[in-house]
């Protein structure tokens, strides 16, 4: 993280990235979290010591690429298949999954 | 006859073919285990006895006509409650997904049911498997047979402590940076990290896709061994399984060891690590020589690097999976309580998220969700993920000399309860050792080594190459042959 945010004590950032993922905090979780998470990322900064010129970044070990299957039906998306997850939605209308307005409900 | 509950699969398997004992009475005495212990313990979170019971009725009828379905019929296992079990909860230990039902099983549970295997239940965890002492669990913490003001370790802790107290002849954990080694060092099982993606991850919770492990914590690694030969291979829901025909990993028992080369890399012995463990560790590698181990001291210089590293990579892939959880189509949800206090949904979505996440997930999406914001996506993602790439490298060229590697799995013994819950910093360091294998996607062990001066187990972790489970294999059951520290059991009280 950059210095200025570290020195000066701000959580403005903490508050800022919670909101992006949709999570609200109190102003005590505001300050807790802000504490625990710089604390964290003063350690990431660690990396900042090797040396990592003209190396390749790795996001998976397999090596595997195209991975292709056969696009068959195995397992025949029924009723009871459907009805067996939509039994966990909290809100159904006529088989398919209920939410409240995208805008503010009138 | 008594005691079955203490049975390995090994001793099981052999019963039952010999028609000693019978599935349901094995099951009964594990209930009966179960009901005892778990006030002190609390593996637990859902028990499927009634499932269990009609599934060993089943394999009693196979044994009778002879016809076993493999080494695991009529065998009781716990899964970790991040399977999905068709039709039974599967919560992942987060309040979002207390009442989550899947519609299928994941392809593992699939495996062993078609093994024969018999379901006890789902055990604790840390929240999506995010924590290394399973206190992180919507469900209470989990309680180490050897002292119960200790924690089990985590996040498997529910799977290691039920394996230990004898309330499951094995169990199934996940590893993503230690999840199934640590715990097993902390209560004394033997607890495989297989290479990623040896067993399917098909319907398994995720946390960080690219780290994510399933593997076995058992009571030996001959037991590990039997498990694996069910639970391994390719399936065609999950692209990132291998392709390779696998072994017999049964084939890579009661081998002899002699003229194996053994690397002890020195950066997991430095600073840090309790004088005991290093002790008890010392005197394992000195019982590997004894049995004809070619041990040399080597380095792995990225080790130092590897805890900001994985928790950068671990923290980034958390938050992106974990923003499927949102209430909407399954879990926990606000449009089951007062509706009218939902002004949209965009509402909806902040009141289920921040009503049903624990801390350390909250902690993980934050620390994600920042990593991976343009601006400092290069500095964080980008970095780590390069110098994964040195990591991997260091380990593929020190499999070239050397069959495994030995390390300490825990620079300490199994710590108080409470005593790390609200500094995740150190609880992160805590995971220091093993950390590095993940991103190397390489196999590891936790094989019990020794007990401290109070009676706590450690851990001694064998590192093998890139599918190179019948490696390790080979060396922890020779261990195993000759030494008596997995047989020990915890005295509950």
């Amino acid at each position: 993280m950059s210095e200025e945010i570290k020195k000066s004590g701000d959580s403005t950032w903490v508050l800022n990235v919670a909101q992006l993922a949709r999570i609200e905090l109190t102003n005590v979780e505001e300050e807790k979290f802000a504490g625990q998470l710089s604390a964290v990322l003063e350690n990431f900064e660690l990396l900042s010591n090797v040396d990592t010129t003209g190396v390749e970044p790795t996001a998976q070990v397999t090596g595997l690429t195209n991975v292709f299957r056969a696009d068959e039906i195995k397992n025949p998306s029924g009723k009871e298949s459907r009805d067996d997850l939509l039994s966990n939605v909290p809100e159904v209308e006529n088989g398919s999954i209920k939410v409240p307005g995208v805008f503010e409900n009138k | 006859m008594e005691n079955l509950y203490k049975l390995t699969i090994q001793e099981a398997s052999t019963k039952l073919k010999a028609g000693e004992i019978t599935s349901s009475k094995i099951l009964e005495s594990i209930i009966e285990r179960i009901e005892k212990v778990e006030p002190e313990i609390n593996s637990y979170i859902t028990k499927t006895f009634e499932i269990a019971r009609a599934q060993a009725k089943e394999s009693d009828k196979r044994y009778v006509d002879g016809k076993p379905l493999s080494d695991l019929d009529g065998i009781p296992v716990a899964l970790k409650d991040v399977f999905c079990t068709k039709g039974v909860k599967t919560t992942a230990a987060s309040k979002i997904l207390e009442d989550f039902i899947p519609a299928y099983d994941a392809t593992v549970v699939e495996k062993l049911e078609n093994a024969g295997a018999i379901m006890l239940g789902k055990v604790n965890t840390d929240e999506f498997t995010m924590g290394s002492s399973t206190e992180n669990s919507a469900f209470g913490p989990t309680h180490n047979p050897w002292d119960t003001s200790r924690v089990p370790g985590g996040s498997s802790g529910g799977s290691a402590a039920a394996v230990a107290a004898d309330e499951c002849l094995f169990a199934l954990g996940t590893d993503t940076g230690g999840s199934i080694r640590q715990p097993a060092s902390f209560c004394s099982a033997t607890g495989l990290k297989v290479t990623y993606g040896l067993v399917s991850r098909n319907g398994v919770v995720s946390y960080a896709s690219s780290f994510d492990t399933i593997g076995p914590i058992a009571k030996s690694a001959a037991d590990v061994a039997i498990i694996l030969n069910i639970i391994a291979g390719n399936d065609p829901l999950d692209s990132t399984t291998v392709k390779e025909k696998l072994p017999d990993y049964t084939s890579f028992l009661g081998k002899d060891i002699k003229g194996k080369k053994i690397g002890i890399p020195k950066e997991f012995y430095g600073q840090g690590l309790s004088a005991e463990v290093d002790k008890i560790l010392k005197d394992a590698i000195k019982k590997l020589e004894s049995l004809g181990a070619e041990v040399e001291e080597m380095s792995l210089p990225s080790t130092d690097f590897a805890i900001a590293m994985y928790y950068i990579i671990a923290k980034s892939e958390a938050s992106s999976n974990l923003a499927r959880y949102d209430g909407i189509r399954y879990g926990y949800s606000n449009l089951k309580k007062d509706k009218t206090k939902i002004k949209d949904l965009i509402d909806l979505y902040f009141k289920n998220r921040t009503e049903a996440f624990g801390n350390e997930a909250k902690r993980s999406i934050m620390m994600g969700t920042y990593t991976l914001s343009s601006g400092y996506f290069d500095a964080y993602y980008k970095k780590a993920s390069q110098v994964r790439s040195l990591i991997k490298r260091e380990y593929e060229d020190a499999f070239k000399k050397y069959d495994v590697l030995i390390t300490p799995v825990s620079p300490f013994p199994a710590f108080k309860i409470g005593e790390k819950l609200e500094d995740p910093l150190s609880m992160y360091l805590a995971d220091v050792n093993t950390v590095p294998i993940n991103p190397a996607g390489v196999p590891a062990m936790s094989v019990p080594a020794g007990f401290t001066s109070t009676g706590l187990p450690v851990g001694m972790q064998i590192i093998g190459p890139h599918l190179g489970e019948g490696k390790i294999i080979e060396i922890a059951d020779a261990f195993q042959r000759a030494t008596e520290h997995h047989l020990k059991k915890p005295e509950i009280k």
